[in-house]
């Protein structure tokens, strides 16, 4: 049996907005598709902006890459902000408990300084990196062309925010004067020599014009090494020396990097799928930066003690699938 | 939270932990290149420590927080949804101050969300950086939920359907667009001092609130709760942008005519653009709010009085032709309106003449304007629409090269007399409507000279050639008959009337 409400019959006139209906179809569509296609200005500009004479405020000639249509691009995970935060507010709220289960047992006061110490030289310092990852995904928001690529970068930009903070909560939390961990990653950050080149990474990415490669270098090609290491490698090595109960606090960041790779395999896919010319420009910047990401993360896991060869072999294998690994 | 550390560490050396600290000075790469947009106005900064952060919020609260705002709003989406929320409207003439908005307002959030992002990345201090990314996803949550809110209404009234196309092309469109791309294209501290102090801070109450009590008075259910949802991001806004000015005032004693100039500059263009808001709020509305003039004399002259006295002490004086506003202000909604009336065929909502009993509000509170110089031109409207000779407007205005304001606005000292500058700037003569916009154009000649003028380019050619009937209808993709014309006699009275009777 089915209970049914009357309620009057009015027969809508159309039934999405008209950019909508040209792009998906005149029918009922969804939140994604109203708040994300075809909503950004496109033409009629009228001035240049003071900053960049060369091009438009909104530009495709941001990048070398070339798309026929740069709506192209759709987010599998269909974020717009609504969606966006609500799923961050689960994540959040997941994040939170595992914090007060680990403060409620004192786990933080258990930790032994073998432990301490590899956090505070590999792990803490990379609260730094995740600001520059912040900076390189808002620059990528403000710089792309169309909404979906923009708002998808905006998104993982605040995400990097967030992982930041979390990471200095962490410094706070095992530390037994709060701050003095932090600060002493901090100086590893500016002055150790193992991480000089992870810095020098990011210092150059926060100076790459071109969207397309500056998402590439941070959002492939570092952050598809870092994470693989940060989340296989560094998590067995603290489990050898006891160090294991840290996954209960870094446990969210392998759920991010999870539900950030789905946007980004996405995106490449569909540059590189575009045309043979993009491929090729993509592959191109894979080669250099994928070296330099090895040259930059070596010396640190070095320092921890950690091979690097497996996360190596995660990029790689990702880049593979991806199709721009070059194999000669 | 960490209640062990929370009691070591104060709330602000904990913030510090987690935002400002997180930076690093940069020597790989030199700092001017890494934030290269930073120096090139003038504007010169000493020590970001300073930077007061407008608020502390970090991402896992904001997440918290906004996700929950989130929830409630759609869930008022779905239910208007579900029973034809629409009906509820106090009158179908209403629904063209949302038309309005969507095709006005809509896009300028989307303009926000772009701007407060590139500055989100330019500035090198990061406590006003993060403070900017804030507003950015917040400019894009607007942005987003306006559209879904409006998305209902779209299905049962025109003027919506199109309208990130129709902001991009239509001729009074062309006022609010050029208004947020020249804060756009400026350096990112003029962006600033442009929308989060001029626009958010002085004018928000002039914009903002006028069409989110105007959907509270006339039973538009999605708006107003938009609006309520919206508040706690505005005063966020807010704070920005006091913070913003006072930090560039305290920065340098060179920054302050620089700053100036943006204020006369920024209020004046911000009052030419609210036009459309007093038009809105005086004409479109059925149930009243209150007048633009007295919305402009509680919000500008008594709050903006008081703010820029308060603003005295950094050597500010108040903006330029404020007095002008002032004056402005009893006859800014009729001319606009008037203009829109007569030009009632290129517009993507109805238009109409005021019934008596509105046409006896307007003269209750305009009683030195109405009654004198509106009230019998509107008269005269309705006797020959009355007659079937319904007046339209077939030539095309003169705008001003700055506003885009068709010169159609009186002299401040005579009211009888239209306001028109001109000047010469290698070799070509450019219109104004104001001294207040001449002076802008004066300033950066080179900028303004750029302007996409929506007559202009109809006579080159550019919008789909020379019949008017084309420009609107392919070029704008207004359709003729359901979007555009006086409401009496239109596709929404009649739809309306019959889906009363239904339910």
């Amino acid at each position: 049996m089915s209970v049914e409400i009357k309620t009057a019959e009015i027969t809508p006139i159309r039934q999405t907005y008209g950019h909508t209906k040209r792009r998906f179809g005149d029918k009922p569509a969804t939140r994604y598709q109203e708040a994300s296609f075809d909503i950004q200005p496109t033409t009629n500009f009228h001035y240049r902006p003071m900053f960049d004479e060369h091009h438009e405020l909104y530009d495709t000639g941001y990048t070398a890459l070339v798309m026929e249509d740069w709506y192209a691009f759709s987010d599998p995970r269909q974020f717009y902000y609504g969606a966006w935060v609500a799923a961050r507010a689960k994540l959040q709220e997941n994040t939170e408990s595992s914090f007060a289960f680990f403060e409620k047992r004192g786990l933080g006061a258990r930790l032994n300084d073998d432990v301490r110490r590899l956090l505070t030289r590999c792990l803490l310092p990379l609260r730094h990196a995740e600001m520059g990852a912040n900076m390189n995904n808002v620059g990528i928001a403000a710089n792309a062309y169309g909404t979906t690529l923009s708002q998808a970068h905006m998104y993982h930009g605040m995400d990097r925010l967030a992982v930041a903070q979390y990471l200095s909560r962490i410094g706070l939390l095992i530390d037994e004067s709060p701050g003095a961990l932090l600060a002493e990653a901090k100086t590893l950050w500016m002055e150790e020599a193992a991480w000089q080149g992870v810095r020098r990474y990011v210092e150059d990415s926060l100076v790459v014009e071109d969207w397309a490669e500056l998402s590439l270098a941070q959002n492939l090609i570092f952050d598809g090494l870092l994470y693989p290491f940060l989340l296989e490698s560094l998590d067995a090595r603290l489990m050898e020396i006891d160090g294991g109960d840290i996954a209960i606090l870094t446990d969210f960041m392998g759920d991010w990097f999870k539900d950030g790779s789905r946007f980004i395999d996405a995106l490449f896919k569909t540059l590189a799928g575009e045309s043979e010319a993009n491929r090729v420009q993509l592959t191109r910047w894979v080669a250099h930066w994928r070296s330099r990401a090895v040259e930059a993360l070596t010396p640190v896991a070095i320092d921890a003690d950690i091979e690097l060869d497996a996360a190596l072999a995660v990029l790689d294998k990702r880049l593979a699938k991806l199709g721009l690994l070059e194999t000669h | 939270m960490n209640a062990k550390t929370s009691k070591r560490l104060n709330m602000k050396e904990r913030y510090r932990i987690m935002t400002r600290d997180l930076g690093w000075e940069p020597s790989y790469q030199r700092y001017e290149d890494i934030f290269p947009q930073e120096g090139f106005e003038g504007i010169k900064i000493t020590d970001w420590d300073q930077w007061e952060d407008p608020f502390r919020l970090t991402m896992d609260n904001y997440w918290k927080f906004q996700a929950e705002k989130e929830r409630k709003l759609y869930a008022i989406f779905d239910a208007v949804s579900q029973n034809n929320g629409q009906m509820k409207i106090s009158d179908p003439r209403y629904l063209n101050a949302v038309k309005l908005f969507i095709t006005a307002v809509t896009p300028l959030e989307y303009n926000a969300y772009k701007g407060y992002a590139r500055v989100g990345r330019q500035f090198g201090g990061v406590g006003a950086r993060i403070a900017c990314q804030m507003q950015s996803i917040d400019e894009l949550r607007h942005t987003q939920t306006q559209i879904h809110a409006m998305s209902h209404y779209n299905k049962y009234f025109g003027g919506m359907h199109d309208f990130p196309h129709m902001f991009d092309r239509v001729w009074y469109l062309s006022v609010p667009k050029s208004f947020f791309e020249d804060a756009s294209t400026a350096g990112p501290f003029e962006f600033l001092t442009a929308i989060s102090f001029s626009f958010e801070y002085v004018l928000t109450n002039l914009l903002f609130l006028p069409f989110m009590s105007g959907a509270a008075y006339n039973g538009d259910m999605n708006t107003v709760t938009f609006g309520f949802s919206a508040q706690s991001d505005e005063a966020r806004h807010m704070t920005l942008g006091l913070e913003i000015i006072k930090f560039i005032l305290e920065q340098h004693e060179d920054n302050v005519p620089i700053v100036q100039q943006w204020l006369d500059k920024w209020l004046w263009r911000g009052y030419r653009l609210l036009s459309i808001v007093g038009m809105m709020m005086d004409y479109m509305l059925p149930n009243k709010v209150m007048s633009w003039a007295e919305a402009w004399t509680m919000y500008y002259e008594e709050a903006g009085g008081a703010l820029f006295k308060e603003l005295e002490r950094y050597g500010i004086r108040p903006p330029k032709y404020a007095d002008q506003t002032v004056i402005g202000k009893d006859h800014v909604s009729h001319q606009a309106w008037f203009i829109f009336y007569q030009y009632g065929h290129a517009t993507a909502f109805n238009t109409w003449v005021p019934t008596a009993q509105e046409m006896d509000w307007l003269s209750e509170k305009y009683p030195d304007t109405f009654d004198r110089l509106y009230r019998p031109r509107f008269e005269l409207l309705a006797e020959k629409a009355a007659r079937g000779e319904r007046f339209y407007n077939d030539a095309l205005p003169q705008l001003c090269q700055v506003c885009q304001i068709p010169l159609a606005i009186t002299e401040p000292d005579d009211d009888t007399l239209l306001s028109h500058r001109d000047t010469v700037h290698d070799g070509e003569r450019y219109h104004f409507c104001s001294d207040g916009c001449r002076d802008i154009f004066h300033h950066e000649p080179e900028k303004y000279v750029q302007a996409w003028l929506p007559v202009h380019q109809i006579l080159q050619g550019n919008c789909g050639g020379a019949d008017m009937e084309k420009v609107i209808g392919d070029y704008y993709r207004i359709e003729m008959g359901e979007d555009n014309l006086d409401f009496e006699g239109s596709a929404e009275q009649r739809r309306w009337a019959a889906w009363k009777q239904a339910v």
